[in-house]
């Protein structure tokens, strides 16, 4: 098999891997830092059930986050040693920031969040939640301004072959960043609030009504329906901001083929990338011109303009679909749950709907990443290198063995997580000593 | 020597410097983390081993990101030189990455997952930390000898991923005599007592593989003037193996007061071992090859990862030093709070 599409299977597997986690905790660090004010404020223990239930899920998804993100800081340098050496010069510092600034933040204080209340003062313990929180979100602002670069580079000129830095406030402030740092935030808030909701709703199934489940699961319902047409609007002023520069992507997106005015919005289809056409196509007219243009007989450029140099179309076909039709079902979810808890309280089917949603943001995260990543091929950085060029000089059988193993090892992991979020959740909502230390949980360690 | 360095010179001079620290801090932090993994199996008491992982718990993911930073300034301050190592290193770099894995969420797993598994999750731990510390051993060993290919080279790689192992596991043990108590600390006294003899005869193999990988280093060691210059490490090396050898004889003391020494004689070994090869290979990065001068990014891109790096450093110390202060002495039980 070709060493390149290896290469690139083995990357893909493990940054998907790998955004699972992150997309947890950028958001349920500052959901921790919520029920420990709420805490404070209140001086409710319920909250501090709630606290420590979630905790142990940040613990969890965090321990997975820096495995598998220590796995890429290599992965750079063995699958693609050609993007350093041609844009290292932007990279390099974008990445260095990361770590300085946010990875040892976050994996410090997370000890004292962790297994400090009780060693610490309580102030201090918000302060440590409030740092951990801050960290993982400056991490996700550095690497997404890495990222919006290799889409939209700005702030550079190119000598010798290679990419010189130029204006770091236009590097920094690329014209894709606000939009996909304010997307990608959004949808860790929208899976952290459906798992939140799904888990809490699985448990109160399952017979826990103790005070601290049912706050965590307004908490989720009520940020769902908060995020969710805030993550719509976003995700609208991305795609325009998309159309802008890479226009081929959206015509991939869009399933449009040759440029049209007035462009019907494919529902549903089949491209065709040999016969370059869509079959069974289901579609309603002059709504894409209207979603992308604000104008009926707006202009759509098609793929053909972009003959070779543009994505491949079924892919960032269908993965968009798929994470718009999942942003839809969390609209009409999370806004009937919301009616429903405001007039009174849940019921089954609800708590099903909402145990069905439980990691809808993960397959809307991951989705969107496909489209936007895929949809920026065949560059790796637009129109400075291509991915093929970036690619090492190690043997197929090399990268398809490593891949094999990495594959094995993320199935596993992954079938781990989950098992234990639900071996978790399906403790009594009662304190139980906790294996790491032997002891109740509940009864703060003596300072010492 | 300093008139024949390159104008602009003190750039990557500062960037090697920044680099190599990262990952000695990265050997010694996360080699005692290592080194009690390797060990955790040694006992069946269950609490034992709580114990051991708990002295570790609120350390090892600060430790971890020394890593990230070493690979990450190489990355950044030497990119050709990054992807020349690791596509060199590809067999070892995936092997520790999965070791690394398990290790780092066997942690999580061991105790949150059903009672039932924590068995199979400490075999992870221990197997991670094993397979973990003896790939970066594999790779110091390649390192050494230039990446130079054929079946003599792999191993003289294999036998340094065995001396690694046997060194974190000393700096593993050492940890648990200065952190543990009672019937811990009288088990660690012994294990590192095992992993000492391990580890001296791997430093003196590396001592004398060293040299004879290259004339140049040959040149370096033993010419006149710098033989002199060289002289105390080894001799320093040799007075730490002997603290260790007495210290282990004698601990634990009921006063508990010297409890430390073993780790911190044990540090100096690394510091000095580290100090031998960045002497040896001076100024390459990739040995033999590529110097630090030749690899070296843009230097406006470094000077401006050295103008944040400097600011945020002496905050990284700060908290450091706040978090171990706060989870100091005797390793005490964990508990989420």
């Amino acid at each position: 098999m070709d060493p390149i599409l290896l290469a690139r299977i083995q990357f893909a597997a493990n940054i998907s891997f790998h955004i699972l986690f992150p997309t947890v905790t950028i958001a349920l660090g500052w959901v921790l830092l919520f029920f420990k004010l709420r805490f404070n404020r209140t001086g409710d223990a319920a909250w501090m059930a709630a606290y420590r239930f979630w905790v142990k899920v940040f613990a969890l998804s965090f321990a997975l986050g820096v495995v598998s993100g220590v796995t890429m800081s290599f992965q750079f340098g063995t699958n693609w040693p050609g993007f350093m050496e041609m844009v290292g010069n932007v990279a390099g510092p974008l990445l260095a920031y990361e770590v300085v600034t946010a990875f040892f933040l976050e994996a410090t204080f997370l000890a004292i969040m962790l297994f400090g209340f009780g060693r610490v003062s309580n102030r201090v313990h918000t302060a440590a939640t409030a740092l951990v929180a801050g960290g993982t979100s400056l991490s996700a602002f550095w690497i997404l301004v890495l990222n919006s670069w290799m889409h939209t580079p700005a702030g550079h000129e190119i000598r010798d072959g290679v990419v010189h830095a130029v204006d770091w406030w236009a590097i920094i402030f690329n014209p894709s960043m606000p939009y996909r740092v304010a997307h990608m935030l959004l949808a860790s808030g929208l899976t952290i609030a459906f798992l939140l909701a799904g888990l809490s709703a699985w448990r109160w199934l399952r017979g826990d009504a103790s005070a601290g489940v049912q706050k965590a699961l307004r908490t989720g319902v009520v940020l769902a329906a908060a995020l969710i047409p805030l993550q719509i609007l976003a995700g609208d002023l991305h795609g325009l901001n998309t159309l802008q520069h890479q226009p081929q992507k959206v015509a991939a997106m869009e399933g449009v083929w040759e440029t049209e005015r007035g462009a019907a919005l494919r529902l549903f289809a089949i491209p065709d990338e040999a016969a370059r056409t869509n079959r069974y196509e289901v579609a309603i007219p002059n709504l894409a011109s209207l979603i992308l243009t604000h104008e009926w007989q707006g202009e759509v450029r098609g793929l053909n303009e972009f003959a070779g140099q543009h994505p491949p179309v079924a892919p960032v076909f269908y993965a968009f679909r798929i994470m718009v039709g999942i942003g839809v079902l969390m609209l009409l979810v999370s806004w009937v749950a919301a009616f429903r808890l405001w007039r009174g309280g849940i019921t089954r089917p609800l708590a099903w709907a909402l145990f069905g949603m439980t990691f809808s943001g993960w397959v809307a995260t991951l989705a969107g990443w496909y489209v936007t990543e895929i949809g920026r091929q065949p560059w790796l950085v637009t129109g400075i290198l291509r991915t093929g060029e970036a690619a090492g000089p190690v043997p197929a059988a090399t990268i398809g063995l490593s891949l094999a193993l990495y594959l094995t090892l993320y199935a596993a992991l992954l079938a781990a997580y989950i098992a234990t979020l639900f071996h978790l959740a399906k403790r009594p909502g009662a304190p139980e000593p906790e294996a790491l230390g032997g002891r109740d949980p509940l009864a703060p360690l003596p300072a010492e | 020597m300093a008139e024949t360095l390159p104008p602009g010179a003190w750039l990557p001079i500062a960037f090697a410097a920044l680099m190599g620290i990262s990952m000695l801090l990265y050997a010694v932090l996360d080699g005692f983390d290592l080194g009690v993994g390797i060990l955790l199996r040694r006992t069946e008491e269950e609490a034992m081993r709580d114990r051991m992982v708990a002295s570790i718990g609120p350390f090892w993911d600060a430790n971890e990101t020394w890593l990230v930073l070493g690979v990450g300034l190489l990355l950044v301050a030497f990119p050709k030189a990054h992807g020349m190592i690791l596509t060199e290193l590809y067999l070892p770099v995936v092997l520790m990455l999965a070791g690394l894995i398990l290790r780092g969420v066997a942690f999580e797993f061991r105790a949150k997952a059903p009672a039932a598994q924590k068995p199979r999750w400490d075999l992870a731990f221990q197997g991670g930390s094993l397979v973990a510390a003896f790939a970066q051993g594999w790779m110091l060993g390649a390192y050494i000898l230039g990446f130079a290919p054929g079946w003599g080279p792999l191993l003289f790689s294999l036998l340094c991923g065995g001396f690694v192992t046997a060194g974190y596991t000393l700096l593993g043990a050492t940890w648990l005599i200065w952190r543990g108590e009672d019937a811990l600390q009288r088990r660690a006294v012994a294990w590192a007592r095992h992993a000492l003899w391990v580890t001296v005869a791997g430093v003196v193999v590396v001592s004398i593989a060293t040299p004879l990988a290259s004339a140049r280093i040959f040149d370096r060691w033993f010419g006149l003037p710098q033989l002199l210059g060289l002289a105390p490490i080894p001799v320093a090396t040799a007075g730490l193996v002997l603290v260790l050898h007495l210290a282990l004889r004698h601990l634990p003391r009921a006063d508990h007061r010297l409890d430390w020494v073993p780790f911190a004689a044990t540090i100096g070994i690394f510091v000095l071992c580290f100090q031998g090869l960045a002497y040896s290979f001076w100024p390459y990065v990739v040995p033999e090859r590529l110097t630090i001068f030749a690899a070296a990014s843009a230097p406006e891109s470094l000077a401006i990862i050295l103008v944040g790096a400097l600011a945020v450093l002496p905050m990284i110390l700060g908290y450091t030093v706040f978090v171990w202060r706060v989870f100091g002495g005797k390793a005490k039980a964990l508990s989420y709070g």
